[in-house]
């Protein structure tokens, strides 16, 4: 083959291969998220309230225990299933359990989801039953927000500052 | 052979037309393996660069990465365009070379160690890549954050969603950038070690291209990274969810699946897809040939067989028959490719030899020397004519079914064309049972058996042991390396062979031959 045809057909195969490197190095673009949309996200981890009361052994049963386990109160590990719901504005946008973590059911349980939402004024509403109880909920909170397109809105949960916050 | 037939055609015609463009030495097709390492040295330079002037902080990361590509484009900007395009080769390489070897059937029998051990390199390549763009803390980044934490938050091993930490800006600390340095140093350090790994049973393995080679796309990288310099995108805001998102297909091909299909069965695939190609080398229809054996009666443990074996596969241990030499040559069956390139290389395959039988230190069993030379001798004594040509076909090879026909060539086939002892050629053309032999394989650069045409020019050029004797006149020798895909090259390239070998019937046979004499196939060759 001519030398003059063979390096020509080098620098067009290294040129491709610099096309080829170059271009799907960052093309084509991924629409990840409609740019019109706004994005809620319900997120966190609680540590619902025991199954079973903690009550107090009586003598008889401490004194069945072996020494270095008379622990005068008995507490069952076992966590309730929390019950979580989100509202915007009367509409349900997510219902679900929060089954406890862990092997033995005592750890926290845990919630993560987003919802691709229109963009506008809001009253966005959560409610957390982490109980025993059968009706009602032990946390609720409500705050109107206006959802702007691409908005990443969070809505989180910490007991110890009173319950549902909203980002 | 295995492998699978049509593509590896059309691989091999490829490869072929590559050859022509690029010489059978710089062929990039012939250099996969190395190129990958090139690219990884590359990487690991230039990341080293930018580690000096990389900043970990939330937003420092980002700034630091603007200053290094803006204010010092000429050096830092290169460098980090260079880190990127370099790291992008090396998946591009990478998986054309594990298709390339897929094709041709190169993951079977002893080579299942470098298969298996190639396909933790996937997973840690992809690690590595993917770790990278996190540091960047642009939009790609805050993606990638976002979706590796929700993917791996689908496996049950984490109490709390790890994706709970890129909720918002204030969930995020410096420190996670401080993590994210470490994992990018040390996933692709492991991945060094895993590469070193892969290549540990061959023999001389090729780790580098060749320098023209390198050179080349090194230049064409940095132009590349001139023309269009690697540049951050807008920098992460957690309040903001990233919308287009300028995407590097090589490494996050999988990602928008995760719009698509649950985390977890996209683990499901990928996992599952990894365990069926670790099981490919035993998967279908397997057939071992027997492995090499050792007649220590013929072996005086010189080791130029231990030197020639492709896949390590023999060993000289400490000589256990009393026989007085220190050495004796063991087979590790496990790592035998069945080649017989260590029975071309025994100083005692001569066929010049006094006793009857044909017996090397080291032979095949399903293809012993003393058969070849046997079928040789016979195939031989039919042919007619002033240019008779004995024709050694690698299996591997092309095919010459059609020129098989013709009363002047005969054609014998070997597993691969270095188990031919040159002492075999020497003896053909002194004894004028031939005219010429020609030796056909696999195509130059990419030997089946990885060095077997390596080794048999060197023998032929009197550069290895055992050398050709220099009686032997060289033009009576050809060779077409052209590969499975090319037996009308073969064919044109044999007849142009036989056209040109010398003039000799009715002739005496050639200077200095002793027909009937024992004579030493080298210089120093070590006869028992």
């Amino acid at each position: 083959m001519f030398r003059a045809l063979r390096y020509s057909l080098q620098a067009a195969i290294a040129l491709l291969f610099v096309a080829l490197i170059g271009y799907f190095s960052d093309s084509p673009p991924y629409i990840y998220h409609d740019a019109r949309m706004a994005l809620v996200k319900l997120s966190f981890s609680h540590a619902s309230q025991r199954a079973v009361e903690c009550r107090r052994r009586s003598a008889e049963e401490l004194a069945q225990l072996a020494p270095n386990m008379r622990i005068a109160m008995d507490c069952p590990r076992q966590r309730v299933v929390a019950r979580v719901e989100l509202y915007l504005d009367e509409k349900l946008l997510f219902a679900g359990d929060m089954p406890p973590g862990g092997i033995a059911g005592d750890g926290a349980g845990s919630v993560y989801q987003r919802f691709v939402v229109l963009p506008g004024r809001y009253l966005v509403t959560a409610r957390l039953r982490d109980s025993a109880r059968s009706e009602g909920f032990d946390y609720e909170n409500s705050k109107l927000v206006e959802l702007r397109s691409r908005q990443n809105f969070v809505v989180d949960f910490r007991a110890e500052t009173g319950g549902f916050q909203f980002f | 052979m295995t492998g699978t037939r049509t593509p590896r055609r059309w691989l091999d015609r490829l490869e072929g037309g590559f050859d022509l463009i690029f010489t059978p030495r710089h062929n990039p097709l012939n250099q996969l393996g190395a190129l990958g390492w090139f690219f990884y040295w590359i990487v690991l330079v230039t990341g080293i660069y930018l580690y000096i002037f990389f900043d970990t902080g939330l937003r420092d990361a980002y700034e630091s990465l603007e200053r290094i590509t803006h204010v010092q484009w000429f050096a830092g900007g290169v460098m980090r365009s260079l880190h990127r395009y370099a790291s992008d080769a090396l998946v591009l390489v990478m998986v054309v070379h594990v298709m390339r070897e897929w094709v041709l059937g190169r993951f079977r029998g002893a080579r299942w160690f470098a298969w298996v051990s190639g396909v933790p390199l996937l997973w840690f390549v992809y690690a590595s890549g993917i770790s990278g763009y996190w540091m960047v803390w642009d939009q790609l980044a805050q993606y990638i954050a976002i979706a590796t934490t929700e993917w791996l938050d689908a496996l049950p091993f984490f109490g709390e969603p790890i994706a709970r930490n890129f909720l918002r800006d204030g969930t995020l600390s410096g420190r996670f950038f401080t993590l994210m340095v470490f994992i990018h140093i040390g996933v692709p350090l492991f991945l060094m070690f895993l590469m070193w790994v892969h290549i540990q049973r061959h023999m001389s393995p090729r780790v580098n291209p060749p320098r023209g080679l390198a050179v080349g796309i090194l230049l064409v990288l940095v132009l590349l990274s001139l023309i269009k310099p690697a540049l951050s995108q807008a920098p992460a805001d957690l309040g903001v969810v990233p919308a287009v998102i300028g995407f590097d297909w090589f490494y996050l091909p999988a990602y928008p699946l995760l719009e698509k299909i649950s985390g977890l069965s996209l683990w499901g695939i990928l996992v599952f897809g990894s365990l069926f190609m670790l099981c490919f080398p035993w998967i279908g229809r397997i057939r071992r040939q027997p492995v090499a054996v050792v007649d220590l009666d013929n072996c005086n443990g010189c080791g130029r067989c231990v030197q020639d074996c492709p896949f390590s596969a023999l060993t000289l241990e400490p000589r256990q028959d009393g026989l007085p030499f220190s050495h004796q040559v063991e087979v590790k069956s496990a790592l035998c490719m069945s080649c017989g390139i260590c029975a071309g290389a025994c100083p005692t395959a001569t066929p010049f030899r006094r006793s009857k039988a044909l017996t090397p230190g080291i032979d095949m069993p399903h293809r012993p020397l003393q058969e070849i030379l046997g079928q040789s001798v016979a195939a031989t004594a039919v042919l007619t004519g002033e240019d008779r040509v004995l024709v050694y076909l690698c299996d591997a090879g092309p095919k010459l079914a059609d020129v098989i026909a013709d009363s002047g060539v005969a054609v014998v086939c070997l597993p691969c064309v270095a188990m031919l002892p040159p002492p075999f050629m020497d003896y053909l053309l002194s004894r004028d049972h031939v005219d010429g032999i020609f030796l056909a394989g696999c195509r130059q650069g990419d030997c089946h058996f990885r060095l077997g045409l390596e080794w048999t020019e060197q023998r032929i050029a009197r550069e290895r042991d055992p050398m050709l004797r220099r009686r032997v006149q060289r033009e009576r020798i050809g060779h077409a390396w052209v590969g499975c895909a090319h037996d009308v090259q073969l064919q044109a390239q044999l007849a142009d062979f036989r056209a040109g070998l010398p003039h000799r019937r009715g002739e005496p046979p050639a200077k200095g031959v002793a027909p009937e004499s024992s004579e030493p196939v080298t210089e120093d060759a070590g006869h028992v």
